[in-house]
Parts: C-alpha cells; sequence; structure tokens
C-alpha cells in the first residue's frame, strides 16, 4: 500500500504542473529543435518557462480526449488545416490582444479570434538548372504538360502540403479540373511519390528527374546545410503562377487551447512569437517568410526575390481540404 | 478421481485429465449450470476475466468507437484503395515470413544440430538484430542503396552510367525492401524459439529415419521440420502480427498496407471511428490467426513430447559444409547487424559534436525504466494469467488469455488512442471527485505521464509473454499438478514450489524479449509523453523524421547498446538449458 501510495504522489508530481504562474505548456506539430531557439528567448525576457510536446500527429485527438482537464496551453502547428481542425472541433478559445492584432494582419488572423498565423512558407517548385530552360514561366498547371513525361518528383499527395496545395486548386478550378491535374502530375512522376522535400531536390541533383514541389524554407536549410549544399545549388527555386493567381502559400500557426490552464501566459507567448524580434528569428533560423508586414525576411530568403502570393483566403482553401485528400485516394496518386 | 502417473501416458491423454481436473458436475442440468456459474464467479476465474478486461479495454475503446461512430470515409476508403491495402498487407506478411522462414529455420538447425567451427560466437551472434529497431534499419539501407547512395554511385562512375534509365537497380522503396528489411529484424524470433525447439529433440527418430534410408537433408524435412512445427508456428505468428503492426518502415518506404488505412482515415480524414473500423479488420485477422494457431498446436500436441531416449542430435559438419555454414551464417549477420551498426556508428563519431546531447544519459534512463516496468508488469500478469488457465483450463480461461493477447498486432498509434480513451475518462473522474471533495486538481495523472506508456507498452508486447509461458506450461505434465495436489499443497505453493522453476527460463526469455522491444517501441511515447519527456527512440525520431539519420546515428546506436545486455542475457539463459 505505501509502495501505491508513492507512486501516486509520484505521478502527481510528475503532472501536478500543469497551472503554474510562471509557465506555459506547448503542444507543438513543430520540431522541437526548430522553436526551441525562440522558446528560449521568450524565457529569457519574460522568465516564464515553456514546457514541450511534440509529436508529428495525434495531438488534435490527445487533446480532445483530455478534454477539461488538459494541461496544453498553446498550440503551434505546421500547416494551416491543423488550425482550422482545432477549431472546427472546438477545441479552442477565442482570444483578442491588441499586441499580436497590430503585428499581424487580419488576413493571418482567425475572424473569431481563435487562431493567429505566424509564419509563411511557399510551395515552390525546384526546377534542374540543368534542364529546365524557363523556370520563371513554370504553374502548377504546367507540371502536367507532356514534355515532363517521367521528369517529376514529390513527396505522399497525403502530406498536408501537397493537400493544401490541390485543395487550393480545387477551390480556383473546380474539382473535376483538379483531379485531371493531378492524374497528370501522377503520369508524369519519376517514381512513386516517397520521402520529403528535401530528397526531391536531392534527386534532382542526382538527375533522376527535373521538377519537384517543395516549401521555400527548405532551399534555405539546404543552403546552410554543407551536405545538402549541392542539392540546392542543383536547381533554381521557382515562385509558380507569377503571371496569374499567384504561388500557393501555406502558413504555420498558433492557437490557445480551449481549457488553457494558463490563458495569459499562452496570450504572452503568441504575442511574442509575433513580435518583431521572434518573427525575424523564424526567418533568420528557419527561413521561413514573417507574417509580421513590419519584418523584412532575411537576406537569404530576400534573395530569391520578391513574388506574387495567392490572396484566396486560406479558410476557403480548407474546405477542400477533404475533398483533396479523396481525390488523392481516387486517382491512387501515392500507390 | 484416480489418474495415471506415467508420464507419456499422461501427455497423450492431457485433454481427458484437463475435464478431469475442474469440478465435474454431476445430477440434474440445473446443477450443473449452478456449477459453471460459481466456476465463473470464483476467485480465480473473476481474477483471470478482470486482468483479462483491462488489458483489452483500448481495444474494447477502439470497437466501442468502430461500432457508435459514423465513420463516413470507410465507405470512401472501400472504394477506393482499400482493395489495395489489403492485398499490400497481405503480400507484405507473405514475403516476410517466407524469408524469416528461409534465414530462420536453417540457422536454428545449423546451431542446434550442427557442430562446425565458429558455432559458438554465432549461437548469441545471430540474436543481435534483435536489438536494432526495423526504422533504423530501413533509414541505413535506404541510404546505402538509394539512387545517391555510395552503392548505386559507384556502380555509376565504374559503368560509365548517367542517368537512373541507363540501368536497372533494386528498389528498395518497395514492398519486397520492406519485407526484406522487416525480415532481418524479426528472423531471430523464428531462430530462437524453433532452435530451442530443436535443441529440444532427440536423435531416436531421426536415426530411425536414416535407418530407413532417409537422408540428412529429408530426415530434417520429414522429422525434424513437422516436430519443429508448434515452435515454428507459433514464431511466424509473432513476426506476422510484428509486421501487420508496422508503420514507420512502410511509411519510409512509400508501401501502403492496412495501417497506412488505418493512419489515413485518422489522422487525415479526422475520422477515427472509420480507423477504428479498420483496426478492427485487423485484429480480426489475429484473432484468426491466434486460434489458427492455437488449432494446429492443439493437433499435434502429442507426438511434439515423444521422449524415447536421452541422446541429442548432432551432426559434425565436414569442411566444406563448415565453409558454407559459416558463409550463411556470416551473410545474415552482416547485412542484418553489421552493415547497419558500421554505418550508425559512422555517423555518429562524424557527427558526434552536433547530435551529442547530456540528455542522452537522461532519454537512455526514461527508456530503460519504462521497458523494465513493462517487461515485469507483462511477466507478473501473464503468470496469472497462464496459471489461471493452468488450474481451470476452461474455454473461458482461454478465451482471457487470447483476449490479453490481441494487442501485439495493433499498431503503436492506434494502441496509444486506445490507451488514451480509458485513462483519459479515468483522469477526467479523478478530477471531478477532487473538485467536489474541494481538493486541487491533481491534473491528468494517468493519461498524461509515464503510466500511459507503459500501459500502451504492456498491452501491445504482452503477448510475447503469453505465448512463451503459455507454450512452457503446455510441455509440463498434468501429473506434477495432480502429485501436488494429492499431497495437499496449495495453489500458491503448487506455483512457487513447482510451476516456477520449471517455466522460469522462458518466462525470462520472455521478458527480456519485451525489454528490448519495449526499448525500441516509439509511437506510444511519442503521442503519450507528458512534457519534456524524451525516450531514446521519440529523441532519434525528430531527426529521423526529417531524414537527418547523421544526427539521429548516436540516439540510435544507443538504443542497440541497451538493447544488446538483454540480447546477450537472452542468448545466456537459453544456452544453460
Amino acid at each position: 500500500m505505501k509502495i501505491f501510495a508513492t507512486a501516486i504522489l509520484a505521478l502527481v508530481g510528475f503532472s501536478s504542473a500543469a497551472h503554474s504562474a510562471d509557465s506555459v505548456n506547448v503542444y507543438s506539430f513543430r520540431q522541437s529543435f526548430l522553436i526551441e531557439p525562440i522558446l528560449e528567448q521568450f524565457t529569457a525576457e519574460t522568465g516564464i518557462k515553456t514546457k514541450v510536446v511534440f509529436a508529428k500527429s495525434g495531438l488534435v485527438e490527445r487533446i480532445k480526449r483530455e478534454g477539461k482537464y488538459s494541461p496544453a496551453d498553446v498550440v503551434l502547428t505546421s500547416d494551416f488545416s491543423k488550425l482550422l481542425q482545432l477549431k472546427d472541433e472546438s477545441l479552442t478559445q477565442a482570444f483578442s490582444n491588441t499586441e499580436i492584432n497590430q503585428n499581424v494582419p487580419a488576413y493571418y488572423r482567425d475572424a473569431q479570434g481563435h487562431w493567429v498565423a505566424l509564419t509563411k512558407r511557399v510551395r515552390n517548385i525546384y526546377a534542374s538548372k540543368k534542364n529546365i530552360a524557363n523556370p520563371a514561366e513554370l504553374t502548377y498547371e504546367s507540371l502536367v504538360s507532356p514534355e515532363f513525361k517521367g521528369k517529376i518528383c514529390t513527396r505522399s499527395g497525403k502530406h498536408p502540403y501537397n493537400l493544401g496545395l490541390i485543395a487550393s486548386i480545387i477551390a480556383h478550378k473546380g474539382e473535376a479540373a483538379a483531379e485531371t491535374w493531378l492524374r497528370g502530375v501522377k503520369a508524369n512522376l519519376a517514381r512513386k511519390p516517397q520521402g520529403n522535400d528535401r530528397a526531391q531536390v536531392k534527386a534532382i541533383k542526382e538527375g533522376l528527374c527535373d521538377l519537384s514541389l517543395g516549401n521555400s524554407y527548405y532551399f534555405g536549410k539546404m543552403l546552410t546545410d554543407a551536405a545538402q549544399k549541392p542539392w540546392a545549388d542543383a536547381v533554381n527555386i521557382v515562385y509558380p503562377n507569377q503571371s496569374d493567381r499567384g504561388a500557393h502559400v501555406n502558413v504555420s500557426g498558433a492557437a490557445i487551447a480551449k481549457y488553457a490552464p494558463n490563458k495569459a501566459n499562452a496570450e504572452k507567448l503568441i504575442a511574442f512569437l509575433a513580435s518583431k524580434k521572434a518573427q525575424q528569428a523564424y526567418s533568420a533560423l528557419n527561413m521561413e517568410y514573417p507574417v509580421n508586414p513590419a519584418v523584412k525576411p532575411a537576406k537569404l530568403v530576400a534573395s530569391w526575390g520578391e513574388f506574387k502570393e495567392d490572396t484566396l483566403p486560406l479558410t476557403q482553401v480548407a474546405e477542400y481540404r477533404k475533398s483533396a485528400l479523396k481525390l488523392v485516394d481516387k486517382v491512387k496518386f501515392d500507390l | 478421481m484416480t489418474k495415471p502417473l506415467d508420464n507419456s501416458d499422461c501427455l497423450i491423454n492431457k485433454n481427458n485429465q484437463r475435464t478431469a481436473l475442474s469440478v465435474k458436475p454431476t445430477g440434474s442440468s440445473l446443477a450443473a449450470i449452478v456449477v459453471f456459474i460459481r466456476q465463473c464467479f470464483s476467485k480465480l476465474s473473476m481474477t483471470s476475466f478482470i486482468i483479462a478486461i483491462i488489458l483489452a479495454t483500448p481495444l474494447l475503446a477502439i470497437f466501442f468507437e468502430a461500432l457508435t461512430g459514423y465513420g463516413e470515409s470507410f465507405e470512401h476508403i472501400k472504394q477506393t484503395v482499400l482493395s489495395d491495402y489489403i492485398v499490400n498487407t497481405l503480400l507484405l506478411v507473405l514475403g516476410v515470413c517466407i524469408l524469416v522462414l528461409l534465414i530462420g529455420v536453417p540457422l536454428a538447425w545449423l546451431i542446434a544440430v550442427c557442430q562446425f567451427t565458429g558455432r559458438k560466437f554465432f549461437r548469441w551472434a545471430l540474436i543481435l538484430p534483435l536489438a536494432m529497431p526495423s526504422y533504423i534499419v530501413a533509414y541505413t539501407y535506404t541510404d546505402l542503396l538509394d539512387y545517391a547512395g555510395p552503392i548505386q554511385t559507384s556502380l555509376r562512375n565504374w559503368f560509365g552510367w548517367q542517368a537512373a534509365s541507363d540501368y536497372w537497380f533494386f528498389d528498395i522503396r518497395s514492398i519486397t525492401g520492406a519485407a526484406i528489411i522487416l525480415a532481418l529484424v524479426l528472423y531471430p524470433y523464428v531462430y530462437l524459439m524453433v532452435r530451442a525447439s530443436f535443441m529440444e529433440q532427440q536423435a531416436t527418430l531421426t536415426h530411425v529415419a536414416r535407418t530407413l534410408g532417409y537422408s540428412p537433408f529429408k530426415s530434417f524435412l520429414k522429422v525434424s521440420i513437422p516436430i519443429a512445427r508448434n515452435a515454428i508456428i507459433a514464431s511466424v505468428a509473432l513476426v506476422m502480427m510484428e509486421t501487420m503492426a508496422d508503420f514507420a518502415t512502410v511509411k519510409y518506404f512509400a508501401v501502403s498496407t492496412m495501417t497506412t488505412a488505418v493512419y489515413d482515415t485518422w489522422l487525415g480524414h479526422y475520422d477515427l471511428a472509420s480507423a477504428a473500423k479498420l483496426s478492427c479488420i485487423m485484429v480480426t485477422g489475429v484473432l484468426a490467426l491466434l486460434y489458427l494457431e492455437r488449432w494446429q498446436n492443439g493437433a499435434k500436441q502429442t507426438t511434439n513430447n515423444a521422449k524415447l531416449s536421452q541422446h541429442k542430435l548432432s551432426y559434425q559438419l565436414n569442411k566444406f559444409q563448415t565453409v558454407f555454414a559459416v558463409l550463411f551464417c556470416s551473410l545474415v549477420l552482416v547485412i542484418a547487424f553489421v552493415i547497419p551498426s558500421w554505418l550508425l556508428l559512422e555517423y555518429a563519431l562524424h557527427y558526434f559534436a552536433e547530435s551529442w546531447s547530456s540528455g542522452l544519459f537522461e532519454f537512455a534512463y526514461n527508456s530503460i525504466s519504462i521497458a523494465l516496468i513493462t517487461a515485469l508488469l507483462a511477466l507478473a500478469l501473464s503468470f496469472s494469467l497462464n496459471f489461471i488457465l493452468r488450474s481451470r483450463p476452461t474455454p473461458v480461461h482461454r478465451f482471457n488469455l487470447k483476449l490479453a493477447s490481441t494487442g501485439y498486432a495493433i499498431p503503436g498509434t492506434v494502441m496509444a488512442i486506445g490507451v488514451l480513451i480509458p485513462l483519459a475518462f479515468l483522469d477526467t473522474q479523478i478530477n471531478q471527485a477532487a473538485e467536489y471533495l474541494g481538493f486541487d486538481t491533481p491534473g491528468l495523472i494517468l493519461s498524461g505521464s509515464i503510466v500511459a506508456i507503459i500501459a500502451a507498452h504492456l498491452i501491445r508486447f504482452i503477448a510475447i509473454a503469453n505465448k512463451s509461458i503459455e507454450s512452457s506450461y503446455g510441455k509440463l505434465s498434468y501429473s506434477l499438478d495432480m502429485v501436488s495436489q494429492t499431497m495437499g499443497q496449495s495453489k500458491s505453493k503448487l506455483f512457487a514450489k513447482i510451476h516456477f522453476p520449471l517455466i522460469r527460463k522462458s518466462a525470462l526469455v520472455a521478458s527480456l524479449l519485451i525489454f528490448v522491444e519495449s526499448m525500441k517501441e516509439l509511437p506510444a511515447a511519442l503521442l503519450l509523453r507528458p512534457f519534456d519527456f524524451q525516450t531514446l527512440p521519440t529523441y532519434v525520431y525528430q531527426y529521423a523524421s526529417d531524414e537527418q539519420l547523421e544526427i539521429a546515428a548516436l540516439g540510435a546506436i544507443t538504443i542497440v547498446l541497451v538493447g544488446l545486455l538483454p540480447v546477450i542475457m537472452l542468448n545466456r539463459s537459453i544456452d544453460k538449458n
């Protein structure tokens, strides 16, 4: 019995820190090593400690099941669909913070104040320097052209970044057109969808294919990694559809959990993440585009040039996420 | 209740005696029902039932979800990709089974029966791949065999090929590739269990076969293999379940299987009910597998224990055969263990500065604690279930044991959710009670702590202990129990003085296997861990999921190193047999 009591006490000790004046609990879909330096700055400035759980999947379910007593304060996501899912499933709460509202344009905030975007990332096309002559003319639609047969590499069609892109195509062109497009891309694939965005650029370097889809920040990540720089050097980063609707942009973001035990600290953290300092760090460390218009992208990111972005609201794009996923299954994109 | 005490007779008549052991209802059928009900509510039955139900709660939670939820995307998956996924799963399982048999059975035979130089070394070295997480082996081989890997690059340089279209090369990211990698990691199960069975075999039968003109090979096929059949089927059943539950390897190899479908419906379509429905299909398959195995085992029970003499079978290999044997053993060892560890070691040393973290000790400590507690709990619970089944071999008790073993085939992440559902519910009740009584709410003491991780590991791996202890019990003559009973010994004494010493060894083997598996297990820890809590696999995963094998290597090597110790102990304990 004594052992039992000790065990209970130990467990309580393990978990009791959910509510505390000087800490904030973060459930993160973003890898902890990406956000740690920024969280450390936050702690240094405010004295508020951050506690993090990182997982790429399953956190929404965890929050849902934990219910009223969930220790989660802030949820950090790496794409917009998770933000909307959290809100749709009533796992978030509204917040209105003048500092955040000043720093993040309304376009990048939920209309009811349930989430804010923190960084932008473009779904780029990476084009082989050697084999693709006029990269600036590339559009997402041009990927289905017969001249690219066997020349395209991509990661799984079901990855959130690709689903976002497919959903945006449905939003613009309709489901039937999107299906034809997706079938066209599949027909042009050099290999079965596999690996991550960087692995596709590596494949271009190795001559396996000439074109790939990939997020913008990977370009910077590869350029600053000695082993991967040759991959990045083999490609041009292309901002597609510059002569029409613009490039598809996804966002990473933050929401406050419905039952956040430390709501005030959660707001402070998000306000910090939207502040000039953190936005600069996001851009410098992770090569992302800041949402805060007062912050210029880091030098390296800026060097890829200005671009036109697709301005269709992400909430509209998000409506088609499920249809996009169904299309991927329907055309057996990954099989 | 007079019982023959002759050993062989006892084994042959075991089924009859099982019924003889339990209380035989006499008189009217009403009395029979009363006796049956009393049996069901006896202390033993209740204990067995409660353990099984607790272990099956996550599974039941998933079933409940499947039955009550709407599951819209299940229809969608069924109409589009489910058939492909099922075919892929079956192909993968079939491929892995064939490969583990081709690798594991000959190895077991060589080590158990043949005498050749190097046998002593290979005897333990061949278990080493068990310490390797399959996803790590997958990463290393992809690095080696990918288009950009050193092998293809060298080939291109030698032959002057320019592009992928100039030549054909084995695509590791395929069902074949996944089957090979999984077989490399899983063959030790077959090797260990079948080796033990070969070692127990008596020479007489083979000698008879040889006298009748069978060649050594023919007698191997016609005599030894059939006798080892139980062990072969049991180990292959474990391998099949592991294969069905694998997610990391198939995901990395872009092979879509049933687990992919489960993940897609749940995480993509946000449809837990459909995911639960798909899981149920898988679990049904596993249950069928378990019963099939039981049925097979039951049919062959008597021949298995033919104890005609005390001679052990032993062949002295000649020079040519020795070379062949050493080559075969080395090949398996090099491919399954040396190459991946070498690559990891190289990365770990080269990127030591980037990947070293003083946290590694803490992560290792966390992993070891979880694995240790899991192994001990699994042992205790499995002993209870098996002992109760032994004391009263009723169908209900047998079902309880099976019920407690189904977790093995459930993909780790699904298991994590299955564990989360009841634990979070309990937590809510605890907190509400605390609020009601005016105490501070304690927070999520179960679902947000290592309790949840241990529970998930326990439920997933207890099948190993169940299987191992059950088969050991199967070999124990019932006359032992009867003698003990006749002498008026209590049940606890029977267990402590007779059963435990006799099945200790297989229990140890099972607990070591569970320890190693738990050390490697990723999904539950990833999803259910408390804040700022890392295990070795979650630490490795952070980088590996970003395809940064170089940085992940140091952590991966640590998993292998920690796993090696029990693996070596495992071998020793089997050798002492």
